[in-house]
C-alpha cells in the first residue's frame, strides 16, 4: 500500500502509468459497449470512418449509442445533437467536482482535461485529486487513466465494426459487471460520515425512483438530490455542534 | 445527412459541456459552501450509476430476487468493500461472484 509520501516523487511517467494501471477494471468493462457499438453502427447508416471519428472526437458512450438509434429511427441531426448535450449534461457536474484542481493548470491540461471527462476517468482521477500529497503531476495520472480508456473505447468500436459480426453476443459476457464491482469498491471508503451515508442512500433511491426518465436524466436527478441531501445533513450536524 | 456532419457537432457540444466550467476556471470563485457540497458529487454520482446497473439488470424490469446475480454480486461487493477496504479484492470477489451466481442461476 503506498503512502502519500510516495506521491510526490511520483515522475509525469510514473503517474501517467499508474493511472492506465489503475483504470483498467473500467477499461475491462467498457470492452463489450465497445464492441456492440461498433456491430450496430454498421447497420444503423453511420459509415466506417464516421463510426471510428465518432468514438475518437465524441468519446462518449450513452450519447454515441442513443445517436445510433436516433439515426436509425430517421431523426433530424438537430434533435440528436440537442439529445446529445442533455445525455452529456452530467459531465459538468464533473468538471465542477475537478475545478479546485484544476484551478492552477494551463489552459492546454484543462482542454486536454476536458475533451477525455468520461464518466470512468473522473472515478479513478478524482480520487488521485484528492489526495493530500502535493504532486505537481496529478495531471498525469489523469492523462494516463483517461488515455488507456479512450485507446481501448477506440479499438474496441473498430473490432465491433470490422470482426463484430463473429463476436458472440458481447453484451452476455458480463465484463460490464467490472465497472459495477469497482465503483462499489470506490464508493465504500466515503461512506465513514453520516451525511455522507445518508447522501450516497438517497443517490440509490433517487436512482431507482427515476430509472424510467430518458437520456440519462436519472442520473443527474439523483446526483443532484444526493449532494442537496449530504449537504443539508452536514449543515444541520454543524449547526447541532454549535448549539 | 452528412455523417461527419453530425459528428463535428456531437463533438463541439460534448466537449463544450465538459471543458466549459474548466477553462474559466481561473474566474470562478469556489464559495466554501460550494467545495463543501461538490465533496460529495464522486460517490454519489457512483452510486447513481451502479445502483440501477444492479437492480435493472435488463435496464428496465426491477429484479430484486435471487435469480438476479448482479444483485448477489453486488452484495458480496459491498461487504467485501465494508470489511477488507481493498479495491482489487473487491473486484475480484464481486466479479468472482457474480459469474458464480450467473452460472448457477442459468
Amino acid at each position: 500500500m503506498a503512502t502519500a509520501s510516495d506521491f510526490s516523487i511520483r515522475s509525469p511517467r510514473q503517474e501517467v502509468l499508474a493511472g492506465a494501471r489503475d483504470i483498467i477494471p473500467l477499461v475491462v468493462g467498457a470492452i463489450p459497449f465497445g464492441i456492440i457499438f461498433g456491430t450496430l453502427a454498421q447497420g444503423s447508416g453511420l459509415s466506417f470512418g464516421a463510426t471510428l471519428g465518432m468514438s475518437a472526437f465524441v468519446f462518449a458512450g450513452s450519447s454515441q449509442f442513443i445517436a445510433l438509434g436516433l439515426l436509425a429511427a430517421g431523426s433530424t441531426l438537430p434533435l440528436i445533437v440537442l439529445t446529445t448535450v442533455v445525455v452529456n449534461l452530467r459531465h459538468m457536474l464533473y468538471a465542477a467536482s475537478l475545478l479546485p484542481y484544476v484551478q492552477g493548470a494551463s489552459q492546454r491540461w484543462k482542454a486536454v482535461i476536458g475533451f477525455f471527462l468520461t464518466d470512468e476517468a473522473f472515478a479513478i482521477a478524482i480520487r488521485r485529486y484528492q489526495q493530500p500529497d502535493l504532486s505537481p503531476h496529478k495531471h498525469w495520472y489523469y492523462l494516463g487513466a483517461a488515455g488507456a480508456m479512450y485507446l481501448n473505447w477506440i479499438f474496441c468500436t473498430w473490432l465491433g465494426l470490422t470482426v463484430g459480426q463473429l463476436i458472440p453476443n458481447a453484451a452476455a459476457w458480463g465484463l460490464d459487471f467490472a465497472m459495477v464491482a469497482t465503483f462499489i469498491g470506490m464508493v465504500a471508503p466515503y461512506a465513514t460520515t453520516r451525511p455522507m451515508v445518508g447522501a450516497i442512500a438517497v443517490a440509490g433511491l433517487v436512482a431507482v425512483l427515476a430509472n424510467g426518465l430518458p437520456h440519462k436524466l436519472g442520473l443527474m436527478v439523483a446526483a443532484i438530490a444526493g449532494v442537496t441531501a449530504g449537504y443539508w445533513l452536514e449543515t444541520r450536524l454543524m449547526q447541532r455542534v454549535k448549539g | 445527412m452528412n455523417d461527419w456532419l453530425l459528428v463535428a457537432s456531437m463533438a463541439l457540444v460534448t466537449f463544450s459541456i465538459r471543458y466549459a466550467l474548466l477553462a474559466f476556471s481561473g474566474r470562478i470563485s469556489l464559495s466554501p459552501s460550494l467545495v463543501r457540497a461538490l465533496g460529495y458529487v464522486p460517490p454519489v454520482v457512483l452510486t447513481a450509476i451502479v445502483v440501477p446497473a444492479v437492480v435493472f439488470p435488463d435496464g428496465e424490469t426491477l429484479g430484486l430476487g435471487w435469480q438476479n446475480a448482479r444483485l448477489v454480486g453486488a452484495i458480496a461487493a459491498v461487504a467485501l468493500a465494508l470489511w477488507r477496504k481493498n479495491l482489487l479484492l473487491t473486484i475480484a470477489g464481486g466479479m468472482a461472484t457474480f459469474w458464480g451466481w450467473q452460472w448457477l442461476v442459468s
